[in-house]
């Protein structure tokens, strides 16, 4: 099973990002479960949704999770969200940022000694998508720093995932996805 | 005539868009609704292939959830296929025309998408709706997982519009965990799922003029009790024989198999949780490490709800020796609904199982798999000593000091 935890504020894509990474994943054969906490929050509070992945049909439907796999597409929440809750010696961190990765452990001292990854999905957006929608680009950098998929098999899947949008939005959504996995640390 | 959408073997949709496709491949004629939380997809789904030409039929926006169950009858005594979704406190407003639905036996289809009742506010999953529903005269089906959404759709169309039966059905899912939880769905193609649900046979519509007919007549003392009666008796007799058989026509037809009750590691169980929703599936796997332990767990799932499956339920737990009953709804005043239900459907039975009774999960509280360890746990005492261990009814999940009555 591997299970990975997006940390976002509602807005900004996460529960997209997650639906579209299983929708991804189920291409392959395996089973996938694509789930967030909701709640009444607003646009632009702190939010999380979460992916499990497995060989096997999935049960378990409790919302507890330690997870293989952080993604934090908001770069305020190291800061204010429990982003490192039910952690695994080997968890892996994958956070949206400006800073590099050794600038962002040091003003994050609860990511000494993890494994941390660093990409600015915001700016990549910002700069591609023409907006701060970051789930597309973190998903770029996942498959980077996972190994999951191929990043053809990826773009080509991410195609039809995003295929009710305008032609232009999706190329757009293409190129951040790309320089995420270029660009991320 | 209504577009074919091409659909992949499997789809990645969370339970409102599997319930929400099926109302789209029945090609149900009219959905009178008034969308809540978290069952709004459901209908903004249908209205959306309705849009898009993937369905003929009428979309109806009235003004409560009074108005969309009464808009419903009135389209089902007209003589079409109806349906719509609610949640919660809609469900609620929904009550007094349910009765009337069940009453003029009319088969309409009502996806309830299980939510809190407040006070206080909360849009999130548990049972309280549901419970509220099971005197209303409705047949209750429920959902595990939004493959069982789509699927037990289909069943419920061909069960409730049977004219041996003509009543309405609710399928239940749990609310955001399975409304909002998107997992691998298998698909129907629209042909195959209109023929399995079949073309609608009305009985005594309204608008066949050439045979004008009443409903929803005054009786007072002279018939009411017959008409309730008959009402009973259907719902008893001929409604569970119609489940078994459209389970197996869909079995089948898709390879997956529906039972009025489904079990789990029961064969040798000695200790037992019964549940609904998500929690079953949940348990499961709980029961799968259990027994990597040598412990004999088992889990029952409740899949039809009403009618109640007393007699399935008596002969499944005949040899268990302890029984936790987990009830998401705060039974306010008693003991929790399913283990009313279970000590009536055992009491006379000669089982003389340990019964006891757990509120969790209320108002989208995480049931982990810790708790249910723990609730195993509890029921292998019970097993063991053959008497209650604990207190009758316990809260799982609950934050503060232990609370438990009884």
């Amino acid at each position: 099973m591997l299970e990975i935890r997006w940390h976002s504020r509602a807005g900004q894509g996460a529960v997209t990002g997650a639906k579209g990474l299983a929708d991804v994943v189920s291409t392959t054969g395996k089973h996938v479960q694509a789930f967030a906490f909701y709640g009444s929050a607003k646009r632009g509070a702190a939010m999380t949704a979460y992916n499990r992945v497995d060989d096997a049909p999935i049960m378990n439907h409790e919302k507890f999770m330690a997870p293989d796999y952080v993604l934090v597409i908001d770069p305020a929440l190291v800061y204010v969200a429990d982003f490192t809750a039910f952690e695994k010696p080997d968890t892996t961190y994958i956070i949206t940022t400006h800073m590099t990765t050794e600038e962002l452990i040091a003003s994050q001292p609860k990511l000494e000694g993890k494994k941390v990854y660093t990409v600015d999905c915001i700016k990549i957006s910002q700069e591609t998508i023409g907006k701060a929608i970051p789930n597309t680009p973190m998903l770029g950098a996942l498959m980077k720093v996972s190994g999951m998929y191929e990043m053809d098999f990826f773009k080509e899947n991410m195609i039809r995932v995003l295929k009710k949008l305008p032609q232009k939005i999706i190329d757009a959504n293409m190129i951040a996805i790309q320089r995420a996995y270029d660009e991320v640390k | 005539m209504a577009d074919t959408m091409e659909l992949r073997d499997i789809e990645v949709w969370d339970g409102n868009m599997a319930a929400a496709q099926a109302l789209r491949q029945a090609q149900v004629d009219v959905v009178a609704a008034y969308p809540i939380t978290p069952s709004t997809p459901i209908v903004e789904g249908y209205a959306t292939f309705k849009a898009n030409g993937y369905v003929d039929g009428e979309f109806v926006m009235v003004e409560s959830e009074h108005a969309a169950m009464s808009g419903c009858i009135g389209a089902a005594a007209a003589g079409g296929r109806v349906a719509t979704a609610t949640s919660s406190q809609g469900f609620a407003l929904m009550v007094e025309t349910l009765y009337s639905a069940s009453g003029m036996r009319l088969p309409i289809i009502l996806n309830v998408v299980n939510r809190a009742i407040g006070a206080p506010l909360n849009v999130n999953g548990d049972h309280s709706d549901m419970y509220m529903g099971r005197d209303s005269g409705w047949i209750q089906l429920d959902a595990y997982n939004p493959q069982h959404a789509y699927d037990l759709n289909f069943i419920a169309f061909k069960v409730a519009e049977d004219h041996d039966v003509r009543l309405p059905a609710m399928v239940h899912q749990d609310g955001f965990m399975t409304s909002h939880t998107a997992q691998g769905v298998c698909t129907l193609s629209d042909e195959v799922a209109y023929n399995f649900v079949g073309e609608f046979q009305p009985m005594n519509d309204m608008l066949d003029l050439d045979h004008p007919v009443t409903h929803g007549v005054q009786t007072e003392e002279d018939w009411h009790f017959e008409h309730k009666a008959r009402q009973q008796h259907a719902l008893m007799t001929a409604v569970m024989p119609k489940i078994e058989a459209a389970f197996a026509e869909f079995e089948a037809l898709t390879g997956r198999k529906y039972n009025v009750v489904e079990t789990y590691q029961m064969d040798d169980a000695q200790t037992a949780v019964i549940c609904m929703g998500t929690s079953v599936e949940t348990a499961m796997e709980v029961v799968d490490e259990l027994r990597a332990q040598g412990i004999k767990a088992g889990v029952v799932g409740i899949r039809v709800f009403r009618p109640w499956p007393l007699e399935q339920l008596a002969e499944i737990l005949k040899n268990v020796k302890a029984i936790g009953t987990l009830d998401r709804s705060s039974p306010h005043g008693t003991v929790g609904t399913l283990y009313n239900e279970i000590a009536g459907s055992l009491f006379n039975t000669g089982v003389k199982a340990v019964l006891n009774n757990y509120i969790y999960g209320l108002g989208g509280r995480d049931l982990t798999k810790a708790h249910l360890v723990g609730i195993y746990q509890d029921l292998q005492a019970n097993a063991e000593s053959g008497t209650l261990t604990t207190p009758l009814q316990q809260y799982i999940g609950l934050r503060g000091p232990k609370l438990s009555f009884f």
